[in-house]
């Protein structure tokens, strides 16, 4: 029994957040979101710390690390409000893992660990539905290959990928599409959190070659889903701290009828209850991450315990700390708003709270 | 990381499982001698005062052999080890860290065999939450101190035979924490006198206690003169993981769900109803984030690093779970959940409705949500004083 983590893992978590800090700052953050979310210095940078391999095997050229150590680099890197797709690389990387065949897979995971190309996983094209049948863009056999149809409305980093790793309905049931950024019309879209972009893609009549279709189980749909959620926990659990460190130091320094705000317990006491939220859905994303390699039967429940709790807890973290700072917690300038923001995205990304919690509650026999 | 027990470990497991098979029989078979017998078997295999040091009759178990029989008692839903919950607390704990040799003698063997069950003399009428400000008095006269004064809010004092008293020995000081004095004190000796105090839900758990002119001979302080307030925090300190609770709070959610499946709702199905499920799984949720909580600060401890007051996030999550949990099944369950014991549709013996008169019991004991909230935003984010 030891529910803490190694000193590689620590001295990862110490790595990331130094990176985050130095070379990352919260002004390169906002400039690099201004400029629709991507860098290819610093995504350079991380890919040749191994940062991009992580769940990829040794033989694919990855560091041959676990979802456990990949929830460590994406709660670092959120706690400085990373804009860089290195969750939607991580999940690309399973995605591939859990569907590709050895062809594919020595075809993309290499240059996938190295960050030489960045990739992307659209999964369901419901706004608000988690389940096989939100998916309705369509492969059709066509010629030697398949033609694609519908449109993917929702692509998370669509706009700085290379490749894209779509959900489809195909000839055999669900799959996965792979595409270049080229052969489809990818569209921005404004969000309330401009990092973390957003795209549509239009697959209208694209053309895709026979070894471009992932044949894809519903299994390995909801695994892809779950695995999407824990990654977004982890990255509420850095943002969620950040943010109460950040509302921690003002309410010290902060003077109002001449004494710190963070000494009357009308402020204390919403410190603490953020606290005692983050520190409880830290617990639970901690387990998830580490279900995930070592325990995938517990998946499922851990996941939406830990996304149910944070989808909530994070938006709550992210009100309370912009109100708690007052009219300059509300400014553009300051970056309070930042992390509420962040919240807003986090809530119905692989699920929002009331899909996971009817899931536990499913789960758990009712 | 990982969530697996070492071969020792599961065979600890394995033999608390078969002592519990031997010696738990099925509540309607337990006889009035049931008790006892239950706890001098427990107290033979060394589980009583599992973690505390041998020469004291402890068994200098480990952190999780300790985990694991809180466990498995809890699940087993089997009477406590011991009967003085106080005693095994905290006054053993604080007794052998602070106790002269000749106290460890005389009152930890005691403890350990249930034959005297102790109560803690901290609350006053004008002083609960601030716990220092304390007035009770007493003063050294010869060998004895002599006390003067009430204490308020006792849980078990009408049946303790034993208090460990909090009282000031100096009122002039610069500090409201210096000038506390540490007393253990016979609640039959003369000027002692105990008034039970009924509760909301009809019980009388706990009492006020009046203490005029009792001697107490100096030789029954505990620790300096002046070091009670030292002594009190480091006794609390000595809570350990809130496994056992945790174990039990599965087990209650778990009854909860059955209230679920066989209640109906606007004449439908209770599990059915998107509210209901919510709700349920909220307190799945947090019941699980309590034990994954405990289990970081178990490994915490494990490795060596003092905990601070991170126990505090999962006695806030307690509160408010063992409120919520119970006003819930008294709703679901509409009019009938209202009915008590012997009420025509009592809902599960009237249980849920007893329980959700009792909450403060588990939600103002050992310090309030608000004062809980204080330690955390003070001691763990480093917010000024009051």
């Amino acid at each position: 029994m030891n529910f803490g983590f190694t000193e590689e893992q620590n001295l990862l978590r110490d790595q990331v957040e130094r990176f985050m800090q130095d070379s990352c700052p919260i002004t390169r953050v906002r400039e690099i979101s201004d400029a629709g979310g991507f860098d290819a210095d610093l995504w350079k940078q991380i890919g040749e710390l191994g940062w991009l391999g992580l769940l990829i095997p040794e033989a694919f050229g990855g560091l041959g690390l676990k979802w456990i150590d990949q929830v460590v680099v994406l709660e670092a890197a959120a706690t400085g409000l990373c804009p860089l797709p290195m969750a939607s690389q991580a999940l690309a990387s399973t995605a591939i893992l859990t569907c590709a065949n050895d062809d594919q897979k020595s075809n993309w995971l290499p240059q996938l660990a190295r960050g030489e190309a960045v990739y992307t996983l659209g999964l369901y094209d419901d706004a608000n539905w988690i389940d096989p049948a939100a998916i309705t863009a369509t492969a059709k056999a066509s010629g030697d290959g398949y033609v694609l149809g519908g449109k993917k409305p929702f692509v998370n980093d669509a706009g700085s990928a290379d490749y894209l790793l779509l959900a489809v309905q195909g000839p055999n049931g669900l799959a996965l599409a792979a595409v270049a950024k080229d052969e489809v019309r990818i569209t921005a879209q404004p969000t309330m959190d401009n990092t973390k972009p957003m795209a549509s893609v239009d697959l209208e009549d694209v053309q895709i070659g026979a070894d471009r279709l992932l044949p894809m189980t519903a299994g390995q749909l909801y695994h892809l889903t779950d695995c999407g959620a824990l990654a977004v926990t982890a990255e509420m659990v850095g943002a969620g701290s950040a943010m109460l460190e950040l509302t921690g130091e003002y309410a010290k320094q902060r003077v109002q009828f001449g004494k710190p705000i963070g000494q009357y317990q009308g402020v204390k006491h919403r410190l603490a209850d953020m606290y005692v939220d983050l520190e409880s859905y830290r617990s639970l994303c901690y387990f998830a991450g580490w279900c995930a390699d070592d325990d995938p039967k517990e998946l499922a429940r851990a996941v939406s315990l830990a996304k149910g709790y944070a989808s909530d807890a994070f938006n709550q973290i992210g009100i309370d700390g912009v109100g708690l700072h007052g009219a300059i917690g509300f400014t553009a300038e300051y970056d309070a708003q930042l992390f509420l923001k962040r919240s807003k995205w986090a809530r119905p990304m692989f699920g929002d709270s009331d899909f996971h919690l009817d899931r536990v509650a499913s789960l758990g026999g009712l | 990381m990982d969530f697996d027990y070492t071969a020792e470990e599961n065979a600890f497991r394995e033999e608390v499982r078969r002592f519990i098979d031997d010696n738990l029989p099925p509540k309607k078979e337990r006889d009035k001698n049931f008790l006892a017998t239950w706890l001098e078997k427990v107290r033979a295999k060394g589980w009583v005062g599992f973690s505390w040091p041998k020469e004291f009759g402890g068994s200098a178990g480990g952190l999780i052999e300790q985990t694991i029989l809180r466990e498995e008692m809890a699940l087993a839903k089997a009477p406590p080890l011991g009967t003085s919950m106080m005693g095994l607390a905290w006054v053993g704990p604080g007794i052998m860290e602070y106790g002269t040799e000749e106290q460890k003698r005389k009152f930890i063997p005691d403890i350990l065999d249930s034959k005297v069950t102790w109560c803690t003399g901290y609350s006053e009428p004008n002083h609960g939450s601030d716990l220092a400000a304390i007035q009770c008095k007493a003063e050294l006269h010869g060998d004895n101190y002599i006390v003067n004064g009430q204490k308020i809010w006792t849980t078990g004092a009408p049946w303790s035979q034993w208090i460990i008293l909090l009282t000031r020995t100096q009122f002039d000081v610069a500090s409201k924490h210096d000038g506390i004095t540490c007393l253990l004190v016979p609640m039959d000796a003369p000027g002692v006198e105990v008034r039970p105090i009924e509760n909301m839900a009809g019980d009388k758990h706990f009492a006020e206690i009046f203490f005029t002119d009792v001697e107490v001979p100096v030789e029954h302080r505990l620790g300096a003169e002046g070091d009670g307030w030292k002594v009190t925090v480091s006794a609390l300190a000595n809570e350990r993981s809130s496994i056992g609770e945790v174990t039990q709070m599965f087990a209650k959610l778990e009854n909860l769900k059955e209230l679920v499946k066989s209640t109906k709702k606007q004449g439908k199905p209770a599990h059915e109803d998107p509210g209901v499920r919510r709700k349920v799984a909220q307190f799945e949720m947090k019941i699980a984030a309590m034990k994954y909580n405990g289990l970081r600060y178990l490994t915490k401890q494990i490795k060596g690093e003092p905990l601070s007051s991170e126990t505090s996030v999962n006695k806030l999550h307690r509160a408010s779970l063992e409120i919520e949990m119970d006003d819930f099944a008294v709703e679901l369950t509409g009019q009938a959940g209202l009915q008590l014991r012997g009420g025509e549709d009592a809902v599960d013996g009237g249980t849920w409705s007893k329980s959700a008169l009792n909450w403060p019991n588990v939600v103002i004991g050992g310090g309030t949500p608000n004062i809980q909230r204080n330690i955390i935003a003070e001691r763990l984010l480093g917010m000024p004083k009051d």
